[in-house]
């Protein structure tokens, strides 16, 4: 690798090291630093005093599988309209109308997915 | 190799220094300043006691107090937890953090070499350039200037561009960012969408139905404004036409601040800040009303601390972000690379040349005190707004977020291209629209610098200058807040 290419990634490195090491230094205090006293009671799933009802054996709502599936969807799209955005002076207003285009179907599909019901949480 | 590593561990030390210390201060304010909004005193019972001498500081030895306790405090790990990823989580919920902060520029290019400074004559007022004879400055007809002498002179740098590498004279230039790393601002999104995995896999590995619904709502809240802080973004880069952080402040120092040319922009990005930073109004995720604290309901002592100093140093990165894209980064109005001035237009009122390090040193001041201001903000606006309802928040980043962004998309595309091809009349009225913005921002900085610094040295007469609802309502009935409830 060139000079110049360590000189911008090897900083990006240093820092994420750097990053790193400070939560493992907090890490590593927590878990020996303090004292441990388990106790029958405190080993039970937290449950604001009354009686436990067991871990995580919860079911939950389909509503957030959807919006995962949502973002992969827009995040992608989001994605797509980076370079652009960064070419968009050059491109004139070809590439805008380009652009307007791919949106175009991106919004048809976001109000898709409204009257759908997908959006909805009130339910 | 040897400079290069030394640069960067300073400039790792001042950005993660200020992040870490920041964060820790804000913990402090947030709790004394909301104290000071809810009319209460807030934390005052830490204390250092030598002898007769009690050390109080307002309150803020609380933050060492906390931080102190959380390590000496009971490591409680559930039976049934996951023990590796219950460890794994909170390191995965602060590490990103603060490497998220490697690109975010704080302050100038600034040119650095081992003879940099030399003697010479510096350019005067109406731009001519002088020569040093001697002991002398001549101008170009080859007269000695009178009253001019060779003074010290740092490198030539332009007022728009950055200095080029001068190995002859040892010249070179020096990014005040951690990483000049050209994809900018895609390295903040990259980093920044791991805190969602972070939090996700401590309300998994936790046991506790609360800590998962936490989680979920976390990972939810946290994609959902991802895809609608991604797009609200794409505006500014269309107009500053790169990714890179530290051109976005060159062009808002070139032309106007940000705020000026995506107003809209960025509202929807600070509400996204907010809602991926987790806090009050869009804290669903750990609403403790419904989810006793949410994904880290199981965590104690000081990896509980991690996640909760996690989200002030969130704060932090997202308001020297806020600063970098829009509020003009270290730039501040008329000041320049090679010194002030104050232009409008085609018309130069006023030139003075500055030395480069001082306009350097300023740019790194004002961008660090940029952000202390809007960390400031963030910790008004936690206690000011009352907490979403879920369906409300998914509502609002769905349905008004994310399509305000693509509206915002098509108005930008259209509104620039029909700048860039309107006649020599627009684009000079637009010129001198953006040199009335800097003007403008000059003022409402001039006005609140003196502002706080009148009340800064009229503390000792001060009325609080938040009077206490309380105090009001018994006012409008006629009595005072003294006074003894009636029967």
């Amino acid at each position: 690798m060139p000079n110049a290419q360590i000189a911008i990634y090897a900083p990006v490195f240093i820092m994420l090291a750097v990053a790193t090491l400070v939560a493992v230094l907090f890490f590593v205090g927590a878990s020996t630093l303090g004292k441990k006293n388990p106790t029958p009671e405190k080993m039970l799933p937290f449950e604001c005093g009354s009686e436990s009802s067991g871990g995580r054996h919860v079911k939950l709502s389909v509503k957030f599988y959807l919006t995962a599936i949502l973002f992969v969807v827009f995040d992608i799209e989001a994605v797509f309209i980076y370079p652009w955005a960064i070419q968009f002076r050059s491109l004139g207003w070809f590439g805008l109308i380009e652009m307007f285009g791919f949106l175009a179907v991106v919004i048809v599909a976001l109000v898709y997915v409204w009257k759908k019901g997908a959006l909805e949480w009130e339910s | 190799m040897g400079t290069l590593l030394l640069t960067t561990f300073i400039k790792v030390a001042i950005m993660a220094g200020f992040l870490i210390n920041v964060a820790a201060l804000l913990t402090w304010f947030d709790r004394r300043g909301g104290g000071m909004i809810q009319d209460r005193v807030g934390p005052n019972r830490a204390l250092i006691k030598i002898g007769k001498f009690e050390l109080r500081v307002a309150g803020l030895l609380h933050t060492a107090a906390d931080g102190l306790k959380f390590f000496f405090k009971e490591d409680f790990i559930p039976p049934k937890a996951d023990k590796l990823l219950f460890a794994l989580a909170p390191m995965m919920a602060l590490a990103p953090v603060i490497a998220l902060s490697a690109v975010i520029p704080f302050g100038d290019t600034f040119c650095l070499g081992p003879d940099v400074v030399h003697k010479g004559c510096a350019m005067v007022t109406d731009g001519e350039r002088l020569k040093m004879v001697g002991e002398t400055c001549v101008n170009m007809a080859g007269q000695v200037v009178a009253g001019v002498t060779p003074t010290n002179i740092w490198p030539p740098v332009n007022r728009l561009g950055v200095c080029g590498i001068d190995v002859r004279n040892g010249i070179f230039p020096m990014d005040l960012m951690v990483a000049p790393l050209n994809v900018g601002i895609l390295y903040v999104f990259a980093i920044a969408g791991q805190g969602i995995v972070g939090a996700a896999i401590a309300g998994w590995a936790s046991d506790n139905k609360f800590s998962l619904m936490g989680a979920l709502r976390a990972a939810s809240q946290m994609v959902s404004y991802e895809v609608a802080m991604g797009l609200s973004l794409i505006g500014a880069m269309m107009i500053y036409g790169t990714v890179r952080l530290d051109d976005m402040v060159r062009w808002q120092g070139d032309h106007a601040w940000g705020i000026f040319v995506q107003p809209l922009a960025f509202f929807l990005f600070f509400a996204c800040a907010i809602a991926e930073s987790k806090r009050i109004p869009f804290d669903l995720p750990e609403a403790e009303s419904e989810l006793v604290s949410g994904y880290f309901t199981e965590y104690s002592g000081m990896k509980f601390g991690m996640f909760y100093f996690a989200e002030y140093m969130e704060v932090v990165t997202s308001s020297m972000l806020l600063v970098t894209i829009f509020l003009g980064g270290w730039q501040l109005p008329f000041f320049h690379r090679d010194g002030i001035t104050v232009a409008f237009g085609d018309a130069t009122l006023f030139h003075m040349w500055v030395p480069h390090i001082w306009m350097t040193i300023l740019g790194v001041v004002t961008f660090f005190a940029k952000t202390l201001v809007l960390c400031i903000l963030q910790a008004f606006i936690r206690w000011s707004l009352p907490r979403f309802r879920y369906d409300q928040l998914m509502k609002l980043g769905w349905r008004v977020i994310l399509p305000a962004s693509l509206a915002n998309v098509f108005a930008t595309g259209i509104l620039y291209l029909a700048a860039d091809q309107a006649g020599a009349t627009i684009q000079g009225g637009l010129k001198l629209a953006a040199d009335l913005s800097q003007a403008l921002v000059a003022l409402v900085i001039t006005v609140l610098v003196v502002r706080a610094g009148i009340g800064f040295f009229s503390s000792k007469k001060r009325v609080p200058w938040i009077v206490g609802t309380s105090a009001k309502l018994a006012a409008a009935a006629g009595g005072s807040k003294t006074g003894e409830m009636g029967a």
